[in-house]
């Protein structure tokens, strides 16, 4: 039995980071909430990093409902798009240089997307992860959750649904 | 009456992420608001198309959701979101100013249920729809 050399470790850290960082920095919105993604092997968690624009109740303060339910967005479109992309950024088929330049496939469209407001999210930096029940050729379904200090006890998870890219769509 | 539309409308135009996103209120008043927020590019998700990002949206309907619920005849004060669904209908066309009109339907002395629509220029045809329930608050 033989198999193919396994490539270099910095060749694949680089290729994963590089086509991550490609799909981040195509979106101006990600920015400008100022969410980030740790990767493990193809697992991403996502951070919103905290800032005092992100609050809605100054009162309290809490985090403003809509960048919750954004950030969750946010980390399900990504989650999905990534799974999505996997097996192309890892044969080859996708160059994350040629995406880092802006030629990108299109990403899954959310057609519906519910979150659960479990308690009020506090002024420091939340963490979120997605985990996809179904992804068909079509339509996808995504499961997200949050928290902020400790795991077990998430601040807000959300589910979603998806319609994803179809090979007749231009990019 | 009015002053409870006057504190609404003073706090919606305090929060620091609406006045981030450039949202303006429109009209306030018994259970309805009416919010608006030009396009904007920092607020792009899918940059081939221009097109806002849904969570962008969003905020714009639970901003507005929440100015419904707090300028309801029957609430006492601040509301905070308990769920929140949203129906993405259309893309919103790039470039164009959003608008999002909530109505708080029903309120108990708990709970606050509110729909809204978002829409763009061509007003016809919703860009996304919400339904959500939010909590009833004695203080802001």
């Amino acid at each position: 039995m033989s198999r193919p050399r396994p490539e270099h470790i910095q060749v694949v850290k680089q290729r994963r980071d590089a086509a991550l960082k490609a799909l981040l920095d195509s979106v101006p919105y990600i920015q400008f909430l100022n969410v980030s993604f740790d990767r493990r092997g193809d697992e991403l968690t996502a951070q919103l990093n905290f800032s005092e624009k992100h609050i809605g109740n100054p009162f309290l303060p809490a985090i403003h409902g809509g960048v919750t339910a954004a950030f969750l967005e946010i980390t399900a479109v990504i989650t999905l798009n990534w799974s999505h992309l996997w097996e192309r950024i890892e044969s080859g088929a996708l160059d994350p240089d040629e995406m880092a330049k802006g030629i990108l496939p299109r990403q899954p469209k959310t057609i519906d997307f519910t979150v659960d407001y479990l308690r009020s999210g506090l002024p420091r930096d939340a963490y979120a992860r997605a985990t996809i029940s179904r992804a068909g050729r079509r339509y996808a379904s995504v499961h997200v959750e949050a928290w902020q200090d400790h795991k077990d006890k998430l601040f807000a998870q959300a589910s979603g649904h998806f319609l994803m890219p179809q090979d007749g769509d231009k990019s | 009456m009015a002053d409870k539309t006057k504190l609404a409308r003073q706090f919606i135009q305090a929060i620091p992420h609406a006045q981030e996103l450039g949202m303006v209120l429109e009209e306030i008043g018994d259970g309805t608001a009416l919010i608006s927020m030009p396009y904007d590019t920092k607020l792009i998700g899918d940059p081939q198309s221009g097109v806002i990002a849904g969570g962008a949206v969003s905020a714009l309907m639970d901003t507005c959701c929440g100015a419904a619920v707090m300028c309801h005849p029957d609430a006492p004060g601040g509301t905070a979101t308990i769920d929140l669904r949203i129906d993405y209908m259309r893309a919103a066309t790039p470039g164009q100013t959003i608008t999002t009109r909530a109505t708080c339907h029903h309120i108990t002395r708990n709970v606050a249920f509110v729909r809204a629509v978002a829409m763009d220029d061509d007003a016809d045809r919703p860009v996304a729809t919400a339904s959500g329930a939010f909590t009833v608050e004695n203080g802001f």
